[in-house]
C-alpha cells in the first residue's frame, strides 16, 4: 500500500491531494519511486494528456515503474537515478514551461517539496501545481544547528548525518528548504536520548 | 536625562545588570493576576514619561553593550541577518524610519542631516559619523536593513504584504526567544507561528493577522510578549541551543533570584511608506527575579501567573523543568494581598510585602 493518510498537523505542513487531469498546453510530471503509480492512475483516467507530457522520473532503481511509464507513451520521458542528479534538468525544463502549463508532483515528501520549490522559483503559479504523496513517509530534516539536511529520516529522534547531534523533529516545515526542523534533544541533559520511535507509529 | 551606558556582557561572565532606573521602567507584561494568549494590541503613540513606551524606538542603558553582542552573534553566524532580493526597498524604508525617529526623539544622541539624497548620520553612543546616498546601497558598508539594525536594539522582522498575508522575507534576529530566521524566512504568518501551541485553535493568529494587515502609515501598534531565560542571555537561538540549553540545569534555590530572568518582548508594528511592508521590531528586556520582586505588586502577580499557567505554555516557553523551583522562590513574595489593575509598578499606592 503506497498511499498514506498523514495525521492532522500544523499550519506549516504541506497537504497532499490526488492528481487530477486538467486542461493545459503542457503537462510536466515529476515523480519518484511509488509516485509513478500516481502518474499511471492519472493517465488511466485521461490518456490523451500523455501526448503533451514531459515526465521526469527518479527511479531509485525501480525498472518496473520506468517501463510502465514508458508504455504509457509520454512525449518525453527522462529517468534519473536520484534527485540531486536530476535537479539541473528539472530547472532547465521549468524554464521552458509556457502559460497554462500544468505541473504534477508525486512521490515522497522530499521530492514533492524540492520540486515544488523549483517550480515556484521558476514563476509557476501555485494553482497550476498538484501533488500526491506515494511511497515512503520518510522526512527531509534540516539540523537547525549545523544547517545540514538529512534525507530519509524514519525515526524520532535521529542522528544528524552532518554534525552527529541527536535531533528530534520539531513540527515545523519550511517550503523554501523542503524540510522539517531538527533540534538537539539532549541539549539540557547531554546523553539522555530517548529510544528512537518510528515516525507516525 | 542623559543615559549612562553600561559596559556589560550577555554571555560568558554575564555582567549585565539593571540600574534602579531600568528596574522601575521595566515593561512588566501582566495587567492582571493570570495570563492567557490574546491579541492585546494597542496604538503605539507614546506613553508615560520615562517609560519604554515613550519613544518610538526606546534607547536605554544597555544600548552599546547590546550592539556589541549583536556584532559577536553576526560574526559567528551571518545567517541571522537575511533579506530576500525584493526586500531592499523595505530596508531603506526601515533605515529612514529609525534614523528620523531616533534623531527626533534623542537629539542629544543621534543626528540626521538630509540634503536631497545626500544624508549624514551621526550616532554618538556608537561613535559613527557616516555620509551616504539614500537608496544607493554601494554608499553604505552593509545593506540598509543590516546597517541600521546593527545600531538599533531589538530584533527586526520585515514582512512583505501580499495575498492577504504577511511574509517573513527579511530580518535581523540575534535576541530571539528560540526561533530561527534562517528556517522561517519566506514563510507566511500562519506558517512561522506553526509551532505555537493552543493559539491557533483559539483563533488568535487569524485575528492578529487581520489587525496587522490594516495597520496604516503613521499609526504603529504595540503589544508585549514574554518568556523566561536562565542567565541574561540575549541570543537564546535554536541554532545555539545545544550550547546554552545546559544553563537551564544550573539553577539552585540559592542562585535562582540572580540567574532566573523574566524576558519581555516589546513588539511594535509599523507600516513602511514606499514598500508597503510591515516592520516588526521585537525589543527584548531582561530582569532578574531578585530585581523584579523589589516592586511588591510585580512579585505578588508574577507568582500567581507562573503558578496558574497551563502546562503547554510552560513547556513551550521552555521553563517547565524549573517551574517548581521558580514557584518556591516567588511564593516568598506573595502575601495574598490583592493587586491593582494594569502593568505599572504603582509603588506609591501598593502596600509593601506583608511578611
Amino acid at each position: 500500500m503506497s498511499k498514506f493518510d498523514f495525521p492532522p498537523s500544523i499550519a506549516s505542513r504541506p497537504v497532499y491531494g490526488t492528481l487530477k487531469p486538467r486542461k493545459g498546453t503542457q503537462h510536466l510530471m515529476i515523480a519518484d519511486g511509488a509516485g509513478a503509480e500516481a502518474l499511471l492512475d492519472l493517465v488511466a483516467s485521461a490518456p490523451e494528456i500523455m501526448a503533451q507530457a514531459h515526465v521526469i522520473f527518479i527511479s531509485r532503481g525501480s525498472d518496473t515503474h520506468s517501463e510502465k511509464l514508458r508504455a504509457a507513451g509520454p512525449a518525453i520521458l527522462h529517468v534519473g537515478p536520484s534527485y540531486p542528479a536530476t535537479v539541473q534538468r528539472i530547472r532547465r525544463v521549468l524554464q521552458d514551461t509556457v502559460m497554462g502549463a500544468q505541473i504534477y508532483l508525486a512521490g515522497t515528501e522530499g521530492l514533492i517539496g524540492q520540486a515544488m520549490n523549483e517550480a515556484l522559483q521558476a514563476g509557476i503559479p501555485l494553482a497550476a501545481i498538484q501533488t500526491e504523496h506515494r511511497g515512503s513517509v520518510a522526512r527531509r530534516v534540516q539540523c537547525v544547528h549545523c544547517k545540514g539536511i538529512t534525507e530519509g529520516v524514519m525515526t524520532d529522534p535521529f542522528v544528524c548525518s552532518h554534525c552527529g547531534l541527536n535531533l528530534f523533529v520539531r513540527d515545523h516545515y519550511s517550503r523554501r528548504l523542503a524540510a522539517f526542523q531538527g533540534v538537539c534533544i539532549d541539549a539540557e541533559d547531554p546523553g539522555e536520548v530517548p529510544d528512537p520511535v518510528e515516525l507516525y507509529k | 536625562m542623559t543615559i549612562q551606558f553600561n559596559d556589560e556582557t550577555f554571555r560568558d561572565d554575564y555582567t549585565f545588570r539593571n540600574s534602579e532606573w531600568a528596574i522601575k521602567r521595566f515593561p512588566f507584561p501582566f495587567h492582571e493576576d493570570s495570563y492567557m494568549y490574546s491579541v492585546n494590541m494597542e496604538q503605539h503613540r507614546g506613553g508615560p514619561k520615562g517609560s519604554v513606551y515613550e519613544k518610538r524606538f526606546d534607547v536605554d542603558e544597555h544600548y552599546i553593550s547590546e550592539m556589541r553582542d549583536r556584532a559577536l552573534v553576526l560574526a559567528d553566524d551571518p545567517l541571522r541577518c537575511q533579506s530576500l532580493p525584493h526586500m531592499t526597498l523595505a530596508g531603506w524604508d526601515l533605515l529612514e524610519l529609525i534614523m528620523v525617529s531616533k534623531s527626533e526623539d534623542y537629539p542629544d544622541l543621534f543626528e540626521l542631516h538630509r540634503n536631497g539624497n545626500q544624508w549624514r548620520w551621526i550616532n554618538k553612543p556608537l561613535g559613527i559619523d557616516d555620509s551616504f546616498t539614500f537608496m544607493d546601497e554601494a554608499s553604505l558598508p552593509y545593506g540598509p536593513m543590516e546597517y541600521i539594525t546593527r545600531q538599533a536594539q531589538g530584533d527586526y522582522a520585515v514582512l512583505d504584504q501580499r495575498e492577504n498575508n504577511l511574509w517573513m522575507d527579511a530580518g535581523m534576529v540575534t535576541t530571539q526567544a528560540d526561533w530561527s530566521l534562517d528556517f522561517d524566512i519566506g514563510m507566511n504568518f500562519f506558517e512561522w507561528h506553526a509551532p505555537v501551541p493552543l493559539a491557533h485553535e483559539m483563533g488568535v493568529f487569524k485575528r492578529a493577522l487581520k489587525f496587522l494587515l490594516n495597520i496604516q502609515q503613521g499609526s504603529p501598534a504595540r503589544r508585549l510578549n514574554w518568556t523566561m531565560t536562565v542567565n541574561p542571555l540575549l541570543d537564546t537561538s535554536p541554532e545555539n541551543y545545544h550550547k546554552w540549553g545546559r544553563q537551564k540545569t544550573t539553577l539552585t534555590p540559592e542562585n535562582l533570584g540572580r540567574k532566573q530572568h523574566l524576558r519581555v518582548e516589546l513588539q511594535t508594528f509599523y507600516r513602511l511608506p514606499r514598500s508597503n511592508a510591515l516592520v516588526f521590531p521585537i525589543r527584548c528586556y531582561l530582569i532578574a527575579l531578585e530585581d523584579l520582586v523589589t516592586v511588591p505588586k510585580w512579585g505578588r502577580r508574577l507568582h500567581r501567573v507562573i503558578r496558574d499557567l497551563p502546562e503547554e505554555l510552560a513547556t513551550y516557553k521552555g521553563f517547565i523543568r524549573n517551574r517548581p523551583m521558580i514557584l518556591d522562590y516567588l511564593a516568598q513574595y506573595d502575601d495574598g494581598l490583592p493587586t491593582s489593575p494594569g502593568i505599572w509598578p504603582d509603588l506609591d499606592t501598593e502596600p509593601p510585602l506583608q511578611k
